[in-house]
């Protein structure tokens, strides 16, 4: 069993775990993922390592409520424990000394791109950070990503904070005003990450995208996460993660993520449905 | 006969009486209501069934059964206790040598081990071997009495195997039984592996696989879950930082093969490890109200292989409440199916559809999802390596099955993660370990047995290899000076 020792509800269903994993905080890498399972005939999901601290034997994960697992997990406080944490998986990050970094994290992709550029800051490297969210109270990990990166650039959908727009707003500009860079991160939902490959494809930009399709097992024994790099299979839990977004069939990878959407949507319905009934019990009690 | 032999004795019959006793059929449960539940197929035998059964064994002075055994189970001996009702000292004799017998009773081909080499088996049918084993297995199960043998005193010397499979849990056993300390590294967050993992909950109940690995702990085996060798820590790590003075590799044939032909990642095409892994260990079977691992549902499902992985995935999907049709494609025609001749026939009695002599050119799709398979008819030409008439497909045979599921069930490889991670272990060019016969690689203090060495292949060969490679790591680790 794995304790959860600190847990923080940030806004827009992103919540904050630091988990005590002493063997996974020992090897994690940036780039790298950890697999869960919450409970027993729980069902295993990929989470990246946001953080970790070795000697401590934590890892700090950065998780969104999305579907009936991590909907429960945002039920769970401080002080609960997590049946099963497993890890670290994945190739971590390629890391390069004397790149330029230009690092584009969405949302709670932010989370994923912090270990990242902070691995680029400690050999040297010159890292900007573009970050963004619908509102300023939906940003996280500013202070976090401050303190890693050279610059940080801001922007929200609707102004509130830093440049109107999403991050590929900035990049585009940065593009088009030539500005240095070597190579291009960016983490966060798909769609985000095929608009960061078709900008940066024409200026010959390296980029790296971190991606994330269904997972089971997390060892390359059963395919699911299989995608196309290249023309050529790849099973993004040995093989990636992290591939080079300029070859990455984006539109295969959107296509699986939708491979389990009907079951999904079902075990969602009962649980609501669950949470419902748990609920007017404990009002009807009352 | 040995020394502990039971002081009871069997009827007194002649070999001519015993050869007349029909060998006893294995209760089963009703194939039309089994296709709809995921409880064992076969019951077991009564006591009663068991004695009479175990009274057919002319208890030959020169035993070829043993020899057929890849554990040298000494089955004239377990038989003959079987025979006198002493099922405790049954249950002694074939846990001498084997390690799983619960396990092995169930899955173990015998008509190509024991049984195919049984002295009446030239006349008559052969000794039901294998049921007789989970007889025993089962009985002392439930008895409550399992038996665990006084240890050594401590050796002082530290054995890591990896993987909690077939071959890690025996070698494993084995060497605890010897006194050393034993921790098993595995990757998923149970024990049991392909036996928990792959074969399905009506083949082998995971309820026994727990029993199976709850004894290997008893012997004092440390099992960690949730811990993969090669991420989490490396081999080198274990042996220079951790103290492991031996290290035994059994991380299986983890790697699915996928068939090359177009289509192949439309949603709705899977690998056999996905798909029994979803239903078997992630009891995907109870989906979505006691599991939360989804699982495919599709109304007609393809499985294509031949072997014994293909028939699993056939006859689970066949047992979803959702499936209206489960197909079997095979490229060969029947008799050159590798799965065994018992589970193929409950597959056609439980209702899975065979297309023989079929092989799929594509997969169709409709907005990213499978709506069926191109396949085109094979006839049986020349012998090909494995000694198979090869198949040649016939030109303008194409049709369209429609599905909405396939499971793609035509082989293993061997896991890469160790080879990746262990500098200077050597492999063959299909990624397997070369080993020899007491299964040392070519690391210094590194075994390795399994399917990570032959290939895909059975429980018991792994069984088989895991206790070779323990023997000869305690033979190493003995005269180790540090």
């Amino acid at each position: 069993m794995f304790l959860i020792l600190e847990k923080n509800d940030l806004a827009a269903k992103v919540y904050r775990y630091v988990i005590a994993a002493p063997d996974v905080a020992k090897k994690a890498k940036a780039g790298q993922f950890v697999i869960l399972r919450l409970y027993e005939d729980g069902e295993r999901i990929p989470i990246t390592l946001a953080d970790w601290d070795a000697r401590q034997g934590t890892i700090t994960l950065y998780v969104q409520a999305v579907g009936k697992t991590t909907l429960m997990m945002s039920m769970m406080k401080a002080g609960d424990a997590i049946k099963d944490v497993v890890g670290p998986f994945g190739l971590p990050s390629h890391i390069e000394k004397g790149k330029i970094l230009v690092a584009l994290g969405g949302g709670f992709g932010i989370a994923a791109i912090h270990p990242i550029v902070r691995a680029h800051k400690l050999i040297g490297n010159r890292t900007t950070s573009i970050i963004g969210a619908r509102n300023k109270d939906l940003m996280i990990m500013e202070e976090e990503m401050r303190a890693i990166s050279d610059e940080v650039r801001i922007a929200t959908d609707d102004g509130s904070y830093g440049t109107k727009g999403f991050v590929t707003t900035i990049l585009k500009n940065m593009l088009e005003e030539k500005e240095p860079m070597d190579v291009v991160l960016a983490i966060g939902p798909v769609v985000m990450m095929k608009a960061v490959s078709d900008m940066t494809k024409p200026y010959g930009v390296q980029t790296l995208v971190s991606l994330n399709p269904i997972m089971m097992d997390g060892t390359g024994m059963c395919g699911a996460c299989r995608v196309v790099v290249g023309d050529k299979m790849q099973f993004a839990c040995v093989d990636g993660p992290e591939f080079d977004a300029h070859i990455v069939d984006f539109e295969l990878l959107m296509a699986r993520q939708k491979m389990y959407s009907p079951q999904e949507k079902l075990s969602m319905e009962i649980f609501e449905k669950i949470c419902q009934t748990q609920t007017q019990r404990e009002t009807a009690a009352w | 006969m040995s020394s502990d032999v039971s002081t009871q004795e069997r009827k007194k019959l002649t070999n001519k009486e015993r050869m007349k006793i029909p060998r006893h059929p294995m209760p089963e449960q009703d194939p039309l209501q089994r296709a709809a539940n995921f409880l064992e197929v076969p019951l077991g035998y009564t006591p009663e069934m068991a004695m009479e059964e175990a009274e057919r064994c002319l208890q030959c002075k020169d035993p070829k059964c043993v020899a057929g055994c890849p554990v040298n189970v000494q089955i004239p001996e377990f038989i003959y206790h079987v025979a006198t009702g002493n099922f405790k000292l049954a249950a002694q004799k074939l846990k001498e040598d084997n390690a799983l017998p619960a396990v092995c009773g169930r899955v173990c081909p015998q008509e190509e081990q024991c049984e195919v080499v049984c002295t009446i088996g030239a006349r008559v049918e052969p000794v039901a071997v294998g049921r007789l084993e989970r007889f025993v297995a089962d009985w002392e199960r439930s008895s409550g009495t399992i038996e665990i043998p006084t240890l050594p005193p401590p050796t002082g010397k530290k054995i890591a195997i990896i993987g909690a499979g077939p071959a890690g849990l025996t070698c494993a056993g084995d060497l605890a039984k010897l006194g050393h300390s034993v921790t098993i590294f595995e990757a998923l967050h149970k024990a049991g592996g392909v036996l928990v993992y792959g074969i399905p909950e009506f083949r082998l109940p995971k309820k026994i696989v727990e029993a199976e690995v709850n004894y290997v702990e008893k012997l004092g085996v440390e099992i960690k879950c949730d811990f993969v060798v090669g991420m989490t820590r490396t081999i080198d790590e274990l042996m220079t930082e951790d103290g492991f003075d031996a290290i035994f590799i059994g991380t299986g044939a983890g790697l699915p093969y996928f068939l090359g032909v177009p289509g192949e990642n439309l949603n709705g095409v899977y690998s056999a490890n996905e798909f029994l892994t979803r239903v078997n260990l992630m009891k995907g079977y109870d989906f979505p109200n006691n599991a939360d691992t989804p699982v495919p549902m599709a109304k007609r499902v393809a499985v294509i292989g031949g072997g014994n992985t293909a028939m699993d995935a056939a006859r689970t999907a066949r047992r979803l409440p959702w499936t209206e049709k489960a197909y079997i494609i095979y490229r060969r025609s029947q008799v050159e199916m590798p799965a065994r001749k018992e589970e193929i026939h409950h597959g056609e009695q439980e209702g899975v559809e065979f297309l023989l002599l079929t092989n799929p050119t594509r997969f169709l799709g409709k907005d990213g999802w499978l709506v069926g398979m191109e396949c085109q008819k094979m006839e049986l030409g020349e012998p090909d390596a494995s000694g198979r008439r090869r198949p040649v497909p016939i030109k303008g045979s194409e049709f369209v099955i429609d599905v909405e599921a396939a499971i793609v069930a035509t082989g293993n490889g061997s896991n890469p993660l160790i080879n990746k991670t262990t500098p200077g272990l050597q492999t063959n060019k299909h990624g397997n370990i070369i080993a020899d016969e007491g299964g040392k690689t070519s690391r210094e203090g590194v075994w390795a047995g399994g399917d990570i060495v032959i290939g895909a292949a059975t429980v018991i060969k792994a069984m088989g290899a895991g206790k070779k490679a323990a023997q000869s790591i305690h033979e190493y680790v003995i005269a180790k000076k540090t």
